[in-house]
């Protein structure tokens, strides 16, 4: 019978990445002063289920390579082995491999077998240079006697000890399982059996001789007995041609050993180096999977959700069935409860998506770790909030911006030990990792007690980009927004850490993508924060409606600062920068609309006539031109792209209550669309 | 039909071997470690325990060592999935009561040609 | 939809003035009555605008415009053809608006002429190939290059170091 092992693949591989998971946490916060028998109990167990479900499922290599730290974890949770912090970094680095390996057998792609090889050779140095016990997994089969002499039948003489039974093992069992093996004489022995009185049922003294003509080789017989060889006495002779051997007869007491014990037949697994191509693939981090695990307590929510939504909606219907106007009380209340619980549903089904955004944040341990040490620095990573949940996608996308955010902390903020030191403060700085909700938002923070902004390095580079002028003052929220312009780093040498500056202005694109903000904060000498904050969810958005002619367009209200009527006087027009109005004391460029987007009839050409939606988009602030403001409501964020295309100045559509299209405002993209003169700086009279 | 509890922290493991001995018409019923597996045992009874040695909680071996202090389970074949670098962990098994081992990894087949031999 | 190798392909048949063009039937999702649509800011002329399509935003474009012909107004015989394409292994629904909607067709490849040359007056880039069936000569249209030209959207951002 074959049955397809396949459909237990993916589970396996679920299991082992978060096994590979624990046996990274676990090795990271392994002390090698102080060890924890659970915690590395915890490690071993990881490896040891990953090595066995390999070899059940064939994944050969896998299971070869895990066999190894497997035996060298087991050797330190039994003290025979000191767990120091070179054994620990060896384990680290072969978890990264077994990574690799796991993810290029899921994805059936080719093994980087260099790279296995010298892990496995760094694995096994260490296992043999040990003092201690030799490993003796790799054990060869023990060669058989030669028979020179035609065997055809084998004696067997088998007395199981008095509480053999009490094993579960059942001698009649063993007895059966040899008739299996040829044609069995049995004869039974009931000579030592006690008086009646004293017979206690559950112990064995029964003893048999058997005759087995067959000619099977030895081992078949020993492996039958294997699970019972010390718990009798066993003597297996073989029977040559016509030759019977003497029975000696059986001792009382002392066991005779005359089988040989098997021996573990099975060798170490070798893995054969097969002719591959060797790619250097380097398994990424947590790859987005097409699969979600859910609370199970969430799922039962929802089902309740539903059933009460079923109950709301059946109520109705009874009501539509025979309707009259005295009903109409009852038919707002149904209405209102079919709203309450339709909110309730998607609420709750949004929850399923949501998952604690310590799948992002476990990455950072290691990481930190291993970046510290390049570096040459002494940090510490404090995390809190890890289990605040955030969407999925959210979870797949912030991944890298945190990385990058992250590596920049620890590159250009954190100073190098003595430099603290100099400076007064500890010599191991801190990088803290904050997630949490707030106003709807979720917040993630780094913040670190590092050297901070240089406000004058940055004011220099500015200007030498020619992105601020001699005169200008700003404010220094405006200089630290400086450091996401692209191009921008005024880090001296470009380390390979936090790479070339390309960084900062991609990072918030894509934190602005997912319909978020992200700002920094500093204090030179004291450190920085990078505040970012994102939707709970991205399906999900909170607009205000306005109408311009006779278009209707929802602008996101996490990018609206307020909307404000506009009076003559508040207008000026300043030169090089077009329209612009007074908001308390900054002037605003004004952008209109209706020419952004090309829409004819605008009720409001003149400024007066229409409201200005001020607006807050990649650091900068801008006024809206609008006809009306029409009202606020959430709305299902649909895309564009589906079926059409991305729109400049679009972020998607949706679909309102009476089944037309409105087109959600991309904020950032309208402002670069005026910049590139769409309706900016035209400043125009109206007819 | 027999009943067999499977014991074992893989849940990919237990989903083979139940998934293996389900198709021979075996009742299966799963456990993740030995608190659960005991728990089981106690309020039903089966025919035959198959449980790794290493999980969280409580080990193969405890188990085994608990379950034949159970009346009802001192004759009963209990078997543990072992590795073939663990004769000491086989000794430990046999002291504690285990009537035999099924070496990982194995093919479905083997399982259910022990199986089959210890249930008769 | 069976189409043998004897038997040809079948063909929605639609008017755009006095000429008739086709379209692969087994492309063709739904057909509409013309409703007012959603504008799109800044979008090539044809480009009428997205409707609601169930749920989904689906763009229309306006077929006369599309093929470079005038447009002419929308009354009630005027019908949206959605038709399923094929970009780069994804398969979009959209739009287009044609005169009136004619009749279901059958074609053998005997029956598909070379697309004649019609010179400045027609785009021939959208066509498969001419059908004739009563003396009428129909020009069988490919949906998928109804879409409109790449235009150059956001390049694609270097990921993140």
């Amino acid at each position: 019978m074959s049955i397809d092992m396949a459909q237990f693949h993916q589970v396996f591989f679920e299991e082992s990445f978060e096994g590979l998971d624990v046996m990274e946490s676990g090795l990271l916060s392994m002390d090698p002063g102080e060890v924890d028998d659970e915690a590395i109990n915890a490690i071993f167990r990881a490896a040891h289920s990953i090595k066995g479900g390999s070899g059940t499922f064939g994944f050969n290599d896998v299971a070869g390579f895990t066999h190894v730290m497997e035996t060298l974890l087991d050797e330190m949770r039994d003290g025979r082995r000191p767990v120091t912090h070179e054994a620990v970094e060896v384990l680290l680095r072969s978890v990264d491999v077994l990574r690799e390996m796991l993810t290029a057998t899921r994805d059936s792609d080719a093994m980087n077998e260099a790279r296995i090889q010298a892990q496995q050779a760094e694995l096994e140095a260490l296992l043999a240079a040990a003092a201690g016990d030799v490993v003796e997994s790799a054990q060869l089969d023990t060669a058989v006697e030669p028979e020179t002499v035609k065997i055809n039948g084998w004696h067997i003489v088998f007395r199981p000890h008095l509480h053999m039974m009490r094993t579960g093992n059942d001698p009649l069992r063993i007895i059966r399982e040899l008739a299996g093996l040829g044609e069995l004489q049995v004869e039974g022995d009931v000579s030592l059996l006690p008086r009646f009185s004293e017979f206690d049922p559950e112990e064995c003294h029964l003893s048999w001789d058997l005759h087995l003509k067959s000619a099977v080789e030895r081992s078949a017989i020993e492996d039958i007995f294997d699970w019972v060889e010390d718990d009798c006495d066993l003597a297996i002779m073989p029977i040559h041609d016509a030759v019977t051997t003497e029975v000696p007869p059986p001792p009382v007491a002392a066991p005779v050993a005359l089988a040989e014990p098997a021996k573990e037949r099975r060798q170490l697994q070798r893995r054969v180096p097969e002719d591959r191509r060797t790619q250097d693939r380097r398994a990424g981090g947590s790859t987005a999977s097409s699969s979600i695990r859910v609370d199970i307590a969430k799922i039962d929510g929802l089902i309740n959700r539903v059933g009460e939504l079923v109950i709301t909606q059946s109520m109705l219907s009874m009501l539509g069935e025979e309707f009259h106007l005295g009903q109409l009380d009852r038919l707002r209340d149904g209405l209102a409860q079919l709203d309450r619980h339709t909110r309730e549903l998607q609420e709750s089904v949004m929850q399923i998506r949501m998952l604690p955004i310590s799948f992002t944040f476990s990455r950072f341990p290691r990481l930190v770790h291993d970046l510290s040490a390049k570096l040459g620095k002494k940090i510490e990573l404090k995390m809190t909030g890890e289990s605040t949940e955030v969407d999925k996608t959210v979870i797949e996308k912030i991944g890298d911006p945190l990385v990058h955010l992250v590596r920049n902390s620890l590159d250009h903020g954190i100073e190098m030990p003595e430099q603290r030191a100099a400076a007064g403060k500890p010599e191991t700085g801190t990088v803290q990792l904050n997630a949490y909700h707030k106003g709807g938002n979720i917040v993630i923070e780094i913040k670190d007690d590092g050297q901070g902004l240089d406000r004058e390095r940055i004011l220099n580079k500015a200007m030498e980009r020619g992105l601020v002028s001699e005169g200008d003052s700003l404010s220094d929220r405006q200089i630290h927004d400086l450091i996401f312009q692209p191009g921008f780093s005024t880090a001296d040498q470009v380390s390979d850490v936090s790479g070339r500056g390309v960084g900062m202005d991609v990072v918030r694109r894509n934190i602005n993508e997912l319909g978020g903000s992200v700002e920094i904060e500093s204090e030179a000498g004291q450190g920085s924060a990078i505040i970012i904050r994102l939707p709970l969810t991205l399906a999900i958005l909170d607009g205000q409606t306005i109408s311009v002619g006779r278009e209707t367009y929802i602008i996101p209200l996490v990018s609206i600062i307020e909307s404000i009527q506009v009076r003559q006087e508040m207008i000026r027009l300043v030169a090089g920068r077009g329209e612009t109005f007074r908001l308390r004391d900054d002037y605003l460029p004004i952008i209109r609309l209706h020419e952004v987007f090309g829409i004819e009839n605008p009720q409001a050409s003149d400024l007066a006539d229409g409201l200005l939606v001020v607006v807050e988009g990649e650091g900068k602030r801008f006024g809206i031109l609008v006809d009306d403001l029409v009202g606020q409501q959430q709305v299902v964020i649909k895309s564009l792209e589906a079926n059409y295309k991305k729109v400049d100045g679009v972020s998607g559509a949706t679909i309102l209550g009476d089944g037309s299209v409105a087109l959600i405002l991309d904020i950032p993209g309208i402002i670069r669309l005026a910049a590139q003169g769409a309706g900016l700086g035209d400043y125009r009279k109206t007819a | 039909m027999a009943s067999i509890l499977a014991v074992d922290d893989s849940a990919s493991m237990r989903q083979m071997v139940s998934f293996t001995l389900k198709g021979a018409g075996y009742e299966v019923i799963e456990a993740a470690d030995g608190v659960e597996a005991l728990n089981i045992a106690r309020s039903k009874g089966v025919n035959l325990v198959i449980t790794d040695v290493n999980m969280p909680n409580m080990d193969g071996i405890s188990l085994i060592k608990q379950l034949r202090m159970l009346p009802s389970y001192k004759f009963t074949p209990l078997l543990m999935l072992t590795t073939e670098a663990s004769s000491e962990k086989k000794q430990q098994g046999r002291a504690a009561g285990a009537t035999g081992w099924i070496v990982k990894p194995f093919n479905p087949d083997q399982l259910l040609n022990t199986v089959k031999k210890v249930l008769g | 939809m069976t189409h043998h190798e004897d038997e040809g392909e079948e063909y929605l048949t639609f008017r755009l003035g006095d000429e008739s063009y086709g379209v692969d039937i087994l492309k063709v999702q739904e057909i509409r009555g013309w409703e007012p649509v959603t504008r799109i800011p800044n979008a090539p002329v044809f480009v009428q605008g997205v409707l609601n399509l169930r749920g989904a935003i689906v763009p229309v474009f306006d077929l006369r415009q599309r093929l470079g012909m005038p447009s002419r107004g929308y009354d009630k015989e005027t019908v949206v053809i959605v038709v399923r394409i094929n970009e780069s292994e994804a398969e979009k629904n959209i739009g287009v608006v044609v005169d009136a909607v004619s009749d279901v067709m059958r074609a053998t490849i005997d029956d598909i002429s070379k697309t004649p040359d019609f010179g400045a007056r027609l785009s021939t880039d959208f066509m498969v190939g001419v059908a004739t069936a009563d003396d009428k000569m129909i020009m069988l249209l490919d949906v998928n290059r109804l879409q409109p030209p790449e235009a150059a959207g956001e390049a694609a951002e270097a990921s993140v170091a």
